[in-house]
């Protein structure tokens, strides 16, 4: 009786009802790649554990000069700190890996296509963004690894003719990696990029919300009564949670068994450690770069700038997809997409494992 | 009651033939209720200890018996110095007859750090007035409920030793 009342007059205020008819009558379409619809929902949910854990290391992090020493301190003197620093590294490595998982799969299912190009590219903005999440936060405990792989990373926007260099020196906070850049990184990382993926990621899961699941095309192209589907509430909500309760399971494990490492603090006299490579997810580029810069007549910096023109291209016909790839009917650039789709899938994998076997 | 005549009203059959079927979904739902508030506390456990630990080495740092003032000596007198005894600031006053006195300085009342002020030989607390007395920590006046607890103090050549009294 009470509880009603306080319903209802939550209900008259709020339209909780009207919320409550909109999940009832929320499907899922179910066929042989169904599957593929739980990875938005795992980089979610992984998404949720990194705002968790980050803010938990905020709690004893301090940027600037001692950066290294406070998470020394949160490694090694706080209770459990090193099981929430590695949940919060090894989350954003699982993280990338599931949005990437979730591209491929929107992107073979042909998900993009009208009218669902906002939700292409606000995805591929909240990867990029993403990634930047993961350079800057790399440089966060200032060891000898993150101070090399943000020199490293940084040489990329230096490369850019004309205006790189002060691109990098805005970026660095000066001509060199030092505890002005962590500072600012630390800046990036926890409020400014915080602040873009948010509303971001509230477009993208609206935007799901109001078209509801893509059927890949084989699927679309029955009639009506033989498209079967599941009711997102319970039934889907119910799997979808199992897969979250998966993946928290798989990083527990992942943290605790193989913990994160802690290097020596950041000398900007020592050389760099030896079998010093990128985090696997800039693997791939890293590796593009250097075969570039193999071949003969683009050593140097022409190679750089013709890797960087090589990315923007790849990156700008990727994003662009939905505008060249839009008919419902599976023609010549349907399989033209699907092809272009095979070759980065390819190009990817295939420089990520040159990366790995040639670490020296 | 109603879980049963749910039961019954959708497969009376198979209640007949099961008569142990409600006895095991309360089993089952007890089991799952029980390991979810275990997941639940060795999830929650780590992140308790993480935050707490300052607090535990506050304590660690309470069990402090005696702390040794490297020079502190060569102090002059009528004045004073600051220090951390255990987790919590303290005072060492040299009066300007000689007499050594070291006591607490979080003040009774609220916990504000108390001050000595050797032109009135008082020890006053800038919060809400509190005045106690140097040489005793007594209380003099204002809304502290206790006095200041007071150290033992050896002086040496080299150091003044102050240690719970």
């Amino acid at each position: 009786m009470t509880t009603s009342a306080i319903y209802d007059w939550i209900d008259e205020r709020l339209g909780l009802s009207e919320l409550a008819a909109f999940a009832r009558h929320k499907t899922v379409p179910v066929h042989s790649q169904s599957f593929w619809y739980y990875w938005g929902g795992i980089s979610l949910f992984l998404f949720l554990v990194q705002c968790f854990t980050g803010v938990l290391l905020l709690v004893y992090f301090r940027p600037g000069a001692e950066a290294y020493e406070s998470v020394r301190q949160i490694t090694f003197v706080m209770h459990f700190g090193w099981l929430i620093r590695s949940a919060h590294a090894w989350s954003a490595s699982l993280m990338i890996f599931s949005i990437l998982v979730h591209m491929f799969s929107v992107y073979f299912m042909k998900a993009y296509r009208k009218p669902r190009e906002f939700g292409w590219l606000s995805g591929m903005a909240l990867l990029g963004i993403a990634s930047v999440f993961g350079f800057s936060g790399y440089l966060l405990p200032m060891d000898e690894l993150s101070y090399f792989a943000t020199k490293v990373g940084l040489q990329i926007p230096a490369a850019i003719p004309w205006i790189g260099p002060a691109i990098a020196n805005m970026l660095r906070g000066g001509p060199d990696v030092s505890e002005f850049t962590v500072q600012r990184f630390f800046a990036l990382h926890v409020v400014v990029l915080p602040a873009i993926f948010v509303p971001l990621l509230g477009f993208h899961l609206w935007l799901v919300q109001r078209h509801g699941n893509a059927s890949p095309p084989c699927v679309e192209a029955l009639p009506p009564p033989e498209r079967k589907s599941m009711p997102f509430m319970p039934n889907f909500l119910r799997k979808d949670l199992a897969m979250w309760l998966i993946s928290l399971n798989i990083l527990a494990l992942l943290a605790s068994v193989f913990p994160w490492s802690l290097g020596k603090a950041f000398d900007p006299l020592a050389p760099a450690p030896v079998g010093i490579h990128p985090e696997w997810y800039f693997m791939s580029p890293f590796e593009m770069l250097k075969l570039l810069g193999m071949i003969p007549w683009l050593q140097g910096e022409p190679g750089e700038i013709a890797g960087i023109l090589l990315f923007t291209l790849g990156i700008a016909l990727w994003v662009l997809i939905p505008f060249y790839d839009k008919d419902r009917e599976s023609g010549q650039r349907a399989r033209a997409a699907h092809y272009f789709g095979l070759l980065a899938v390819f190009a990817l994998l295939a420089t990520t494992i040159i990366g790995y076997w040639t670490i020296r | 009651m109603t879980e049963q005549i749910h039961l019954e009203a959708v497969a009376p059959k198979d209640v007949a033939e099961y008569p142990g079927e409600r006895n095991t979904r309360r089993a089952f739902l007890a089991a799952a209720g029980a390991a979810g508030l275990a997941y639940t506390a060795a999830l929650a456990y780590p992140i308790y200890r993480y935050l707490a630990s300052p607090e535990e080495m506050a304590m660690e740092a309470t069990a402090v018996t005696q702390v040794s003032l490297k020079d502190a000596q060569k102090l002059p007198a009528g004045s004073v110095l600051m220090f951390k005894f255990g987790a919590s600031p303290a005072l060492l006053i040299h009066h300007a007859d000689g007499r050594w006195v070291s006591m607490t300085a979080v003040c009774t009342h609220l916990g504000c750090t108390v001050q000595y002020e050797p032109q009135a030989d008082r020890i006053h607390c800038a919060c809400h007035g509190g005045v106690y007395n140097a040489y005793t920590g007594g209380n003099v006046s204002g809304p502290p409920p206790k006095p200041l607890k007071l150290f033992k103090v050896t002086v040496s050549d080299t150091s003044v030793d102050v240690s719970r009294a």
